[in-house]
């Protein structure tokens, strides 16, 4: 079954093709790496899955459900939760409630009168201890090194508990021992049947981790299927691998 | 004593209207200079229904507090398609178009002649007229606007309004219509003003539409950068150092003919100083 499914997806900015007629499909429980060069449309194409960016046409299907205009605040709703290219937190707010703030209410007057429960606590120290961030729980996320705030960013991202979990770039700039706690809480995702769609460069961390890669160039599909398939073709090799 | 209480009810107005604007711009990020259009509106309404159909007091502050909610949420709908500088510009324009009706609905509000003899409050066979009396009863009203606002701020609520002034768009992908949180809050900070607003009426007994302006929203702005954004009892000491300091600076001592532009300038020294180095404000926790 497909966790994930676009079909004939357009996005322009200026007359420009940032998406030109994408389709493709994400098996459920499996992760997908989507590799690339430089504007290929990658980042664009998890923007427009999480309604960051409006779709010019085509449709996505996200766990059967079809959507042809996605706002971002919906995005939950099909079950998807995302990560930035950019780290993007909640700077001026602890780490705690970095997390917290993703598991409130999502209406005004709920938020207004929820009282987290215990259970809400108990989630987020699973998941600052998962990230390693549990001891700077209470820092402003500011004041966090780079790496940390990647691994804070992936732990709001597990927090929300999705199907789906579009990453972009979480391995960049990480530091050896960050780079373990992200590969394992991708690696769980997939063990919990999640499914993982992750932008990538590192061609080591694609062969070790993704089932699935796609490839795209000026945003058409260029290559998919099985990551050893895909990575041992001459042409990809060649002209976005440098291998 | 009267004078150490005027001030005091001085003050006690503007902490409200600080406290009621930091929800807006300290923990919301929406840089909104339109407040005292707001605190005109529940001063316009007190005023007109105590002096021309009999209503009393409470009722009007009531009826204040609606008509703010009812035009603070359809500018906020309008102020909701901007960001950042533009929502500040956007919301200049609707306190120029406030003053603008104040000014020239001569019908109703009297324009530039402002309208005269408004009563003071009674409740309960207490006597508002009294200035102390009225000081205890702002200060209560001040004090349940406090504790609404720290129960906003310390609320599931509060904490998204904040995720809001950090970064709104990633908020959004986390399943939040920030528009409706927003719109709550931009309206519960107009309404909060607009008591302040009925107070300043009944206390000063005339209003015109010069205590509206612009300039106005400015400098309630100004309370709560000087206080600390983000900070509900930054507002509080925002207003106190505000509103006593230019009564300081009348017993430094300078000479009668310059007086009045030297407090001007140490005034003005005084806030450029604190702002080079202290730009958080003197109790903020958030930095533009």
């Amino acid at each position: 079954m497909n966790a994930l499914e676009i079909k004939k997806l357009v996005k322009h900015f200026d007359g420009v093709y940032a998406v030109d007629n994408l389709s493709l499909a994400i098996e459920k429980g499996k992760i997908a790496a989507v590799i690339g060069p430089n504007g290929s449309g990658k980042t664009t194409l998890i923007n427009l899955i999480s309604g960051i960016v409006p779709i010019d046409s085509g449709v996505v299907i996200i766990n059967g459900v079809g959507a042809r205009a996605i706002k971002p605040y919906n995005v939950p709703a099909y079950g998807i939760t995302r990560t930035f290219q950019e780290v993007r937190l909640f700077n001026q707010m602890t780490v705690i409630d970095n997390i917290l703030v993703v598991l409130t209410e999502r209406n005004v007057f709920g938020a207004l009168f929820e009282k987290h429960s215990a259970h809400h606590l108990k989630r987020v120290e699973e998941v600052l201890i998962k990230v390693g961030l549990w001891e700077k729980r209470s820092a402003l996320a500011q004041s966090l090194s780079y790496g940390q705030r990647k691994l804070l960013e992936i732990g709001r991202a597990l927090a929300m508990d999705s199907e789906v979990f579009l990453l972009d770039e979480p391995f960049a700039g990480l530091f050896p021992e960050m780079l373990k706690i992200m590969v394992a809480a991708v690696k769980d995702l997939r063990a919990s049947g999640k499914t993982v769609v992750l932008i990538e460069h590192n061609m080591d961390l694609i062969r070790e981790l993704a089932d699935h890669v796609v490839v795209l160039d000026s945003g058409k599909l260029l290559a998919e299927g099985k990551s050893e398939e895909v990575l041992s073709r001459p042409e990809v090799m060649e002209a976005y691998l440098g291998e | 004593m009267e004078y150490l209480i005027h001030l005091a009810i001085l003050f006690t107005v503007y902490a409200m209207l600080g406290v009621s604007l930091n929800l807006v711009v300290g923990y919301t990020g929406l840089l909104s200079l339109t407040h005292a259009a707001f605190y005109g509106i529940g001063s316009y309404t007190t005023a007109i229904l105590l002096t021309q159909s009999g209503v009393d007091f409470f009722p009007s502050v009531v009826l204040g507090i609606i008509l703010t909610l009812i035009a603070s949420f359809l500018i906020g709908l309008v102020l909701s398609k901007f960001r950042d500088d533009y929502y500040a510009l956007g919301s200049f324009g609707f306190n120029a178009i406030a003053f603008a009706v104040f000014l020239n609905w001569q019908n109703l509000t009297r324009g530039p002649l402002g309208i005269p003899g408004i009563s003071k409050p009674e409740l309960f066979g207490i006597d508002f007229s009294n200035n102390f009396n009225f000081l205890m009863l702002v200060l209560a009203f001040l004090g349940l606007v406090y504790l609404a606002s720290r129960f906003i701020v310390n609320s599931s609520f509060g904490r998204v309004l904040k995720s809001i002034r950090e970064d709104e768009e990633a908020i959004q992908v986390f399943g939040y219509n920030t528009l409706y949180f927003k719109l709550a809050v931009f309206m519960i900070g107009a309404g909060m003003a607009a008591i302040a607003g009925s107070f300043f009426a009944s206390y000063i007994t005339f209003i015109d539409p010069s205590g509206f302006t612009l300039m106005e929203s400015v400098f309630i702005l100004v309370i709560i950068i000087l206080g600390g954004l983000a900070n509900l009892r930054g507002s509080v000491l925002g207003a106190l150092f505000l509103i006593l300091l230019p009564e300081i600076l009348r017993f430094v001592g300078f000479p009668s003919s310059v007086a009045a532009q030297m407090r001007q300038l140490v005034y003005g020294l005084i806030l450029i100083l604190l702002m080079l180095y202290r730009p958080q404000g003197l109790l903020g926790e958030y930095k533009i």
